[in-house]
């Protein structure tokens, strides 16, 4: 018996004896999955098989925010393969998405692949279970800065962060005000000064912000905070 | 033909050359482009990352806009924006109930038929190929490009719509026909790292150094693109690559409607050239261009 406590659920297995698979009879899979909320049931080799489908709350809650399924993986590695930023995160797409259903909540939310994730579009594209990692960053993310968990990418947190207020702020994009709040945020004030200055100096960066469709945006987030009852 | 026109930010500040090419180009093929009244930013940067909500309802604002405008078609050059558009069009399209709730939040009911292009599926219509090839206009004959489509203007083709997924082929045909020395490579679909611009540098210089890299492996002496974020990494942090990995690249980096309008005779400086990091004349010069 196999035990396996992740803080939302308790899972128990039966673990297999190797006398339990008999080699001739092929691979033990050919049972019929249904969408989660169903349960996984199956039969090979002689062994009765059945896994629940909804493996961890978490996993859940990430179906319910986001739409996407995590249990339909079936961890080819085919997302790594393709995923350029693979080699600076910590556990690769494939990998998060199994703590997902392991229901490894800290884990999945303190990692620096949420934040790492360029949104793509590569592994989604490829992803012969069409799970949509993508947006299951996007839910992540969202997850990970609405509970306050502090982040292994903080720079990368405090852009999305300046950004979304830069809108809200603005209408439209002020790419100055946004550098200058990302600075005040990470600190880091004489990062790319010198590039800033050539672009300044070739005109490619407005001096002062459009307000030209300032009301109809500041509408439009709060119409749609409070659907989200925010 | 009448368009509605969305330049998103990048083309009102870091990416003005595109707009100001597009614009050029647009006027001289007889194509109007009617800009979206007080549009509004699509939240591509970061809405997506804070409210699944807010991400859908930025594009739609703007769509209802170009509906009350009585367009039916809006061209997008930016393909971060491009995405955004085609994600919350996708889905408000399957999924009815979110289309009811964000029409309430929009202020609008859709109509049928809207349709998000980028001008690269306008430009490179086969009707619009013949017109550009029969143009006695001075042509790009001799340019080595590469075609650079990034990662959001193809992905996910079951939101995009565009060209192949893979292996895209428009730019290719479009420069094709007006002369250049198109070039095959490995990159077109590769990812710069634009989202970390501001943030994790280091990121940004590892890829597109990889996509440099990738150019001049073909024997490219210029590489065309279609999106300001990726010209924008591109070409403002190639010095940097260049001193990071010790060599030297000197790749101009044009918007495909820059070498589209120098091809139709139009003025370098209408086409701002002078505005790019990495010479951009130069390459010209070699093909007999002003």
């Amino acid at each position: 018996m196999i035990i396996c406590n992740n803080g939302d659920d308790v899972l128990e297995f039966e673990a297999l004896e190797d006398e339990d698979v008999e080699e001739d009879e092929g691979l033990p899979l050919q049972g019929e999955r249904t969408r989660a909320g169903g349960a996984v049931t199956g039969r090979g080799a002689e062994v009765e098989w059945q896994v629940p489908a909804a493996v961890s709350a978490f996993g859940d809650l990430l179906e319910e925010t986001s739409g996407v399924d995590t249990n339909v993986c079936y961890q080819c590695r085919k997302c790594v393969s393709g995923c350029p930023v693979a080699y600076a995160m910590d556990y690769t797409p494939v990998q998060l998405l199994h703590a997902v259903r392991l229901g490894l909540k800290d884990l999945v939310l303190g990692s620096a692949t949420i934040w790492l994730c360029a949104s793509c579009e590569t592994c989604v594209t490829r992803c012969p279970q069409k799970v949509d990692i993508v947006k299951a960053m996007d839910s992540l993310r969202a997850m990970a800065l609405r509970s306050g968990v502090k982040s292994a990418v903080p720079e990368v947190a405090g852009f999305y962060h300046s950004s979304l207020q830069n809108i809200r702020l603005f209408g439209r994009m002020y790419e100055l005000g946004l550098i200058a709040q990302l600075k005040l945020y990470t600190r880091q004030f004489l990062k790319d000064l010198d590039l800033g200055g050539q672009m300044l100096k070739k005109g490619k960066l407005r001096l002062l912000p459009e307000f030209a469709s300032l009301g109809a945006a500041r509408r439009v987030v709060s119409r749609a905070s409070k659907l989200e009852g925010r | 033909m009448r368009y509605a026109y969305y330049p998103g930010c990048s083309l009102h500040s870091t990416g003005k050359e595109y707009d100001a090419s597009l614009r050029a180009v647009c006027l001289r093929l007889g194509i109007e482009l009617a800009e979206v009244k007080g549009w509004v930013c699509c939240g591509s940067a970061a809405a997506h990352a804070a409210s699944r909500r807010l991400a859908v309802a930025l594009p739609l604002k703007n769509l209802a806009q170009v509906e009350r405008q009585g367009l039916k078609e809006m061209l997008v050059p930016c393909a971060a924006c491009f995405s955004r558009f085609k994600f919350a069009w996708h889905e408000i399209e399957s999924q009815p109930e979110l289309r009811r709730e964000m029409e309430d939040v929009v202020e609008h009911q859709f109509g049928d038929g809207l349709r998000i292009l980028h001008p690269l599926e306008v430009m490179a219509r086969d009707e619009q190929l013949a017109q550009l090839a029969s143009l006695k206009s001075p042509s790009l004959a001799g340019l080595r490009v590469v075609c650079y489509y990034g990662c959001l203007l193809t992905r996910p083709p079951e939101v995009t719509h565009f060209d192949d997924a893979e292996y895209p082929q428009s730019m290719d045909r479009l420069l094709s026909a007006l002369g250049a020395s198109v070039l095959d490579w490995g990159y077109r679909t590769d990812c710069c790292g634009a989202s970390f611009s501001l943030t994790r540098t280091d990121i940004v210089l590892k890829l597109s150094h990889d996509i440099l890299e990738g150019a001049r492996q073909v024997g490219a002496e210029a590489i065309a693109t279609a999106c300001p974020l990726c010209q924008l990494n591109l070409d403002s942090r190639q010095r940097e690559i260049e001193a990071e990995y010790g060599t030297r690249y000197n790749l101009p980096i044009y918007y495909f409607t820059q070498l589209m309008g120098l091809a139709l005779g139009v003025p370098s400086r209408e086409l701002m050239l002078e505005k790019h990091f990495v010479d951009a004349r130069r390459a010209l010069e070699k093909v007999g261009m002003p």
